[in-house]
């Protein structure tokens, strides 16, 4: 397997989406190549970064000032 | 007996849709549960999008008004949750056409690039790099990282991996095929992990 090979399945084998025999040849891969595992541990740690950072929070005030105008609006029928 | 369906492939009906029959009836306080419990994430997804505080305001308050306004059209084949994104994706791409005024704006937009196909930065990262920066440093940081894809990519990678949407799901909400979905999200991930190296790489002996 090659590296393009390799990258072309990262995203399935993140996703948990290869077969038992795909994840044993790209795990091959793996052993023999440290780019490819630099690439698959800091991609799979992007995707868990994002996931577990709040970076567009709602602040509480904002938050129940809309929520006022929005039930506001809908006991009007909208 | 209810008037929504749920899923053929679902064993028990999601709970959203009692909520959204009661509010199909005129109860408002169901509806507040709704909005409640999506509140967040539609701001989020609408922040993702037009990359403004002040649109994202006001689409997740017309994004609601809409979605209560159109309860009548909801026909139980999605998840609730996944057709209001759908109103609220579409109600973001509006806002961005009026800031442009008369520019097209579509999630197609900004994608012919090849940059993040192929990984160029591959020093390993520290362990644990998010440590080394505090939390609204951090937030910047990822801010500023996710700000700088093209918006097809944005998208894509917002409905997936932060919302956890499925492929599927996805492609649904934003009308792509599941490929373009597939690709997209791998160029997507390919390019904030491109950008996040530049601050979470392993720093070699001596250097600062």
């Amino acid at each position: 397997m090659t590296c393009t090979e390799f990258l072309a399945l990262l995203d399935d084998l993140i996703d948990g989406e290869v077969s038992c025999e795909t994840r044993a040849e790209l795990e091959k891969h793996l052993r023999d190549c440290e780019h490819c595992e630099v690439t698959l541990n800091t991609t799979r740690k992007t995707i868990e970064i994002y996931r577990s950072h709040e970076i567009y929070d709602l602040p509480g005030g904002l938050r129940e000032r809309l929520h006022a105008a929005i039930m506001e609006r809908c006991k009007k029928g909208c | 007996m209810s008037a929504i369906q749920p899923n053929a492939d679902q064993l028990e009906p999601h709970p959203d849709l009692a909520l959204v029959d009661k509010a199909r009836q005129g109860d408002v306080q169901a509806f507040d549960v709704l909005v409640r419990k999506y509140e967040r994430q539609i701001f989020r997804i609408a922040q993702h999008i037009t990359q403004n505080r002040e649109d994202a305001e006001d689409v997740m308050q017309d994004a609601f008004l809409k979605a209560y306004e159109k309860l009548s059209q909801f026909q139980g084949n999605s998840k609730f949750y996944t057709w209001l994104v759908r109103i609220a994706v579409n109600e973001s791409l509006m806002r961005l056409r009026k800031r442009r005024t008369g520019k097209m704006v579509s999630i197609d937009e900004e994608i012919e690039t090849e940059e993040g196909s192929v990984p160029r930065d591959l020093a390993d990262w520290a362990p644990d790099p998010e440590q080394n920066y505090g939390q609204t440093e951090l937030a910047e940081i990822l801010r500023k990282t996710i700000q700088g894809l093209p918006q097809g990519f944005r998208i894509v990678f917002a409905l997936r991996d932060v919302e956890g949407f499925s492929t599927e799901e996805t492609a649904e909400t934003l009308g792509l095929s599941i490929p373009a979905v597939k690709s997209r999200l791998l160029r997507a991930r390919l390019q904030l992990r491109e950008r996040l190296s530049r601050y979470f790489r392993q720093k070699k002996g001596g250097e600062k």
